[in-house]
């Protein structure tokens, strides 16, 4: 593990399929079988039914972005990002999770709330993590 | 308003009877954590006229927790609450503290609080083990610290409602005319908002006089019986309602980025508990770790509509002369912030209440605390008055 390096998620046995899928360029939710509904971070039971009956879907990869902040004091290993912005994208099946936003200067301007966004993924390590870039763009493979 | 069933008021027979922080707030080097916990606790019990030998329950936060706490100053309690939800624990160690009085499990309870928040000295490291949802989904986008989540929500809030950056930049100019009026503030020059938004940009769209101080210091209070009060120095301030609940431990999934669910279903429950509407608060107290949390208190308490909470304080309505003070000692953004700043707001309301206030309020009767834990992620409410309904 490199020293100061960005943090790399340690999976639990009920996220690992969600690291798995990621390293395969895929982003893997969970949705309830009782009750229907999608719902992210990985768990070991939905959170509105409390059921354990659960399985794994493949999202579409396309997202909003809901809301962000650029920071401008780094976290260790991001010191040559900063300043970079921490967004929260809303899915396409309705969750939302954490990401940065990538191939694209991190300014005000360039984020626009509810832009599209499509997700790629980043080598963290020895594991892989979902972010989101501009939909159209480059690095939307 | 909506939530819980009223219930019928609880006659207040449950007072705060010692309050008091330590000896002095800011940058105290030579106070480790525990020093800062026993200073305002044997200042606290001081201030009730009792000594620590007649307290029979202790409340706190780890590190160091009750245990530690209770060790250090002789006390052999028979009800302990370590209770840690972030900075509003102590509203909720209140709140569980008139309930165990109720039950008779405890007399006399001590909650305190201490916090080596600037020079971290016997300072606990809040690390998140490695494998906990938020060092796997949230750590890896590079966040550091309050500055980096708690901010996140505000730019959908500034889209869905308008907020203007000066509206925003607002808040800390109030709260300076407050701090101004107290010797113990941190900073009491007053500021403009023009200065806020030319102050150094730490998390955008908020700026450094945005954001709370990082303070050390600490501060306790003594909760007993309303009779058993009633041979004690200090003009009791009973408890009338209390709330607490949570929301999110990961800010990203928090219900709905322009309203925080705790603050509501919190304060709805010690509103109603109280059996009073927001016309009979003369005094508000809302954790302000940055600029925009007291605008979501405000609104979600119900003082004031979705979305009207930034032009509510940019017309004056909560400063010195307004019709709803508001953060009276100056806030988390002007007189004092630890870390878990929670006690200092349950410190203000009860010197308002008192008439002991360095910034006085005339006539205060009934004030509010609205408590915040993490980011958006705890809340505590308690509605406390100098009369007992």
């Amino acid at each position: 593990m490199p020293a100061r390096g960005k943090p790399t998620p340690v999976p639990t046995p009920e996220t690992r399929p969600y690291f798995d899928a990621a390293a395969r360029g895929e982003l893997k939710i969970q949705r309830c079988l009782d009750c229907g509904r999608p719902f992210f971070y990985p768990r070991p039971c939905c959170p509105f039914c409390a059921s354990a009956a659960l399985e794994w879907i493949t999202a579409s990869g396309r997202a909003t972005l809901y809301s962000y902040t650029i920071n401008h004091r780094p976290a260790p290993g991001f010191e040559q990002d900063a300043p970079y912005a921490i967004a929260v994208v809303q899915l396409e099946e309705g969750p939302r999770m954490m990401a940065n936003i990538v191939g694209i200067d991190n300014t005000p301007d360039n984020l626009v709330l509810d832009m599209d966004l499509q997700v790629t993924f980043e080598q963290r390590g020895d594991v892989t993590i979902p972010q989101f870039t501009p939909a159209g763009t480059e690095a939307a493979r | 308003m909506s939530g819980p069933t009223a219930r019928p008021a609880n006659g207040g027979d449950v007072v705060i009877a010692g309050a008091a922080e330590t000896d002095a707030v800011g940058v105290l080097p030579e106070h480790s954590t525990l020093r800062l916990h026993v200073e305002g606790a044997r200042n606290a019990v001081a201030d009730a006229g009792l000594r620590m030998s007649d307290i029979d329950g202790i409340a706190s936060v780890s590190a160091p927790g009750p245990i530690q706490v209770a060790h250090a100053l002789g006390i052999r309690p028979r009800w302990i609450d370590g209770t840690g939800v972030g900075g509003t624990s102590f509203l909720l160690h209140v709140r569980h503290a008139v309930a165990a009085i109720r039950a008779g499990h405890a007399s006399t309870i001590l909650v305190t609080h201490g916090e080596s928040g600037k020079s971290r000295v016997g300072a606990a490291y809040g690390m998140l083990p490695p494998s906990s949802p938020n060092a796997q989904f949230e750590a890896p986008y590079g966040v550091l610290g309050p500055p980096t989540m708690f901010t996140i929500p505000l730019l959908r809030y500034m889209k869905e409602f308008g907020l203007t950056p000066e509206q925003l930049a607002y808040v800390p100019v109030a709260q300076r005319k407050w701090a101004a009026r107290n010797p113990r503030a941190r900073y009491r020059e007053p500021i403009t908002v023009e200065d806020v938004l030319n102050s150094r940009m730490i998390s955008y769209p908020l700026h450094l006089l945005e954001c709370c101080l990082v303070t050390d210091g600490g501060g306790a209070l003594v909760i007993t019986s309303a009779e058993r009060a009633r041979d004690l120095p200090q003009p009791p301030v009973h408890i009338l309602g209390t709330g607490e609940t949570f929301e999110s431990p990961l800010i990203s999934q928090m219900e709905d980025f322009t309203t925080s669910a705790a603050f509501r279903r919190s304060s709805a429950e010690a509103f109603a508990e109280a059996g009073i509407s927001h016309g009979d608060v003369d005094h508000l107290m809302i954790y302000d770790a940055f600029a925009h949390v007291p605008i979501y208190g405000l609104e979600d308490m119900g003082f004031v509509g979705r979305g009207e909470a930034g032009a509510f304080i940019a017309e004056g309505n909560t400063e010195p002369g307004g019709r709803l003070p508001l953060n009276t000692n100056g806030g988390g953004l002007s007189y004092t912030h630890t870390g878990m700043y929670g006690m200092f707001l349950i410190q203000e309301s009860v010197r308002q209440l008192r008439g002991q206030a360095a910034a006085q309020v005339p006539g205060v009767e009934v004030s509010v605390a609205l408590g915040n834990g993490g980011m958006f992620m705890a809340a505590g409410t308690l509605v406390l008055s100098n009369r007992t309904a």
